[in-house]
């Protein structure tokens, strides 16, 4: 019958209902069931429904608008129960350090507390914008999210090309089963890989130098190598988890076009140009709109564990720097002014790239 | 009869080129992990020496043995066992409490309830205010510090809710009704018996992120008994704090050395071996999340 499903105060009468009152055995149930509803009501419905199938958001509105939310509430009780965990969790631990986070106004003091503590306006901020760290922490941050976003953009796509191009099916499962591996090491992990890899007294990558005949290098300490190490270890890592994506959208192309440019003679290089690589665009752009979003937002966990004395010309950034100068040093008032900085920039920028891609390409995330 | 096309001298040319990259890109994912798991084998001078590239040399498990006689490691390792374990848990209940009665259309106000969630993800209080709540409750230095703060992932809220949605009909719903269950017992004797992929999903994905994390630990603990795995590897990892002395079974101190370097990479591979080996048979649980997690895009 084909219609979608009313809401009458509350209670949904779909299709699979409606057939049980035109078999007759829907009478009665129904009228046990919810108890509020007259046999009159019911056939009303019933008759409404047929005449006019799309009525449905009109007869929502039917509903006394007297009772309210509690109304629902005793509808429903469970439903609600169940959310107060949930709820709570995500008052206390998401928006009370939301709140918490007036004290990047303030002279913050742990001892006087929120409201012992002087208000000092835009002071902390100032300070952070004519600090002598700030350019480079900027340079730092945005440079290292630039550079995965160059690197590590393409790289998923061709490895889910290339994947999607061997037509051995042993060879692309244990293709996609070996790259995908990487992602699920933790970071402190990667990183003693990295350490014991890289390392200027036995690391295999020096053998290699010195192989070729250089002297060794001890490249974690050098601060000119910290963004290639940091960007191409993490393609290492996650390039075959981000190919997944692709590899789904590239299956979901239809074969019958493959099919027909075949016959028609086109190459299989013309094929990914002009089939597959149109067809995972609207995938690509989603991806590149949240990566750019986050451009910001390096992740802390792996920049802090990289970091060294000898590298930190170049590996601080705005993050490790809240936590230095924050936890470290007790600065709270004032890191807590230097997270939000980053905060606001991040929802801006994420904001802004999605609304130019929402109105160029008419792809968005919201 | 099967007709087929033949294939042009291009695509030949292609094909090959292809099986060599993605050759290529297997090698280079592969290399680390076969070296570190060969050193982990390998004879600590050998180690030390660099001799190891690719096999073992003179295997030995002195590696293995040094990480399971060290207190600390063996320690830590029960601790990160518990946290993921029970962490793990209250994180898929808190997750069901929250997606189950959010993808239920009776749900007064869902969609103010889902933004307030989602809003979580493009905003945040950060890591000051955040250490400075846990501490307001006094759950520094406390095990509860590693499962309170993180009992909810509002992405795996997202893509439960997103399967719960479009796997479990409205029809089911109502048909339950009428037989008379409530909604808990549609979510306990429905619900969640339809819903075991996703549960798998998100048991997986809460598990690995429990096991793999360190920064919540380094914030919030301080006593070296709850220390999770992942504190303790970078400590010797990355800050190189082997303690030589624990090592007591080896004399010499070029063969502690040898010992202490050792010890890296096989405890690299001790702390990797849950994940790794039980995900090539899941593997395709997390695919699926993923793909769930796409359909909102």
């Amino acid at each position: 019958m084909g219609v979608m499903p009313i809401h009458t105060q509350g209670i949904q009468i779909t299709p699979k209902v409606m057939n049980c009152i035109f078999t007759g055995v829907g009478d009665h149930v129904i009228l046990k069931l919810y108890n509020i509803y007259e046999k009159r009501l019911c056939m009303r419905l019933v008759t409404r429904l047929h005449l006019n199938g799309n009525r449905t958001s009109k007869q929502k509105h039917d509903a006394p608008k007297t009772a309210g939310f509690m109304r629902y509430v005793k509808k429903h009780p469970v439903l609600y129960c169940l959310l107060i965990v949930p709820l709570l969790y995500l008052i206390v631990f998401k928006y009370v350090p939301m709140y918490g986070l007036i004290i990047s106004f303030m002279d913050f003091n742990p001892v006087d507390g929120f409201l012992g503590s002087k208000w000092i306006g835009f002071e902390n901020f100032a300070r952070f914008f004519s600090s002598p760290v700030f350019n480079r922490l900027i340079v730092n941050t945005v440079g290292i999210s630039v550079y995965q976003l160059l690197a590590g953009f393409p790289i998923p796509i061709i490895l889910a090309l290339s994947i999607n191009e061997t037509k051995q099916k042993w060879a692309r499962k244990s293709a996609q089963m070996i790259t995908y591996a990487p992602h699920f090491i933790s970071t402190v992990v990667m990183v003693g890989i990295l350490n014991q890899m890289l390392s200027p007294h036995n690391g295999v990558a020096n053998k290699l130098v010195e192989l070729l005949g250089f002297p060794a290098v001890n490249f974690m300490g050098k601060p000119e190598y910290f963004k290639s190490i940091f960007v191409w270890s993490g393609i290492w890592q996650n390039m075959g988890y981000s190919s997944i994506i692709y590899i789904a959208a590239l299956t979901s192309i239809d074969p019958g076009i493959q099919e027909a440019a075949v016959v028609d003679g086109a190459s299989k290089i013309k094929r990914i140009f002009y089939i597959d690589l149109p067809g995972i665009m609207p995938t690509a752009i989603i991806l590149l709109i949240v990566n750019a979003g986050q451009i910001m937002n390096v992740g802390f966990e792996k920049a802090y564990l990289m970091q060294n004395p000898m590298n930190m010309r170049t590996s601080e950034i705005i993050s490790t720097y809240v936590y230095q100068v924050g936890l470290r040093n007790g600065d709270f008032g004032y890191s807590t002014a230097v997270g939000l900085f980053n905060s606001i920039v991040n929802l801006v920028l994420m904001l802004t790239v999605n609304k130019i891609a929402g109105k160029t390409s008419e792809t968005s995330l919201f | 009869m099967k007709y087929q096309i033949r294939q042009s001298k291009a695509d030949t040319v292609f094909g090959v080129i292809n099986a060599a990259l993605l050759g290529f890109v297997i090698l280079i994912v592969l290399y680390p992990l076969v070296f570190i798991l060969s050193a982990s084998f390998s004879d600590p001078v050998a180690v030390m020496s660099g001799r190891v590239w690719l096999w073992p040399i003179s295997p030995t498990l002195k590696g293995y043995s040094a990480v399971f006689s060290n207190n600390s490691i063996v320690a830590s390792y029960i601790n990160s066992i518990i946290y993921t374990v029970a962490g793990t848990l209250v994180n898929v209940c808190v997750t069901i409490m929250a997606a189950y009665p959010l993808s239920r259309k009776e749900l007064y106000g869902r969609n103010v309830f889902m933004f307030l969630f989602s809003f979580t993800m493009l905003f945040s209080g950060g890591m000051i205010p955040s250490y400075l709540l846990v501490r307001g409750l006094k759950l520094i230095d406390t095990r509860w510090a590693l499962i309170i703060p993180v009992a909810l992932g509002v992405w795996d809220l997202i893509i439960t809710r997103t399967y719960l949605q479009s796997n479990i009909p409205q029809e089911l719903y109502e048909a339950a009704e009428i037989d008379g269950a409530g909604d808990f017992r549609v979510l306990v004797q429905i619900v969640l018996p339809l819903s075991t992929p996703i549960l798998a999903v998100i048991t997986l994905f809460y598990a690995i992120r429990h096991w793999n994390s360190y920064f919540d630990a380094l914030l919030y603990l301080k006593s070296m008994r709850l220390f999770p795995l992942q504190l303790t590897l970078r400590n010797i990892l990355i800050l190189n704090t082997v303690d030589l002395s624990m090592l007591t079974d080896v004399e010499e101190i070029a063969q502690r050395q040898g010992i202490a370097e050792l010890l890296k990479y096989s405890l690299i591979v001790v702390a990797s071996a849950p994940v790794l080996l039980i995900y090539p048979f899941v593997q395709k649980y997390f695919i699926k999340g993923i793909m769930i997690g796409s359909l909102k895009g």
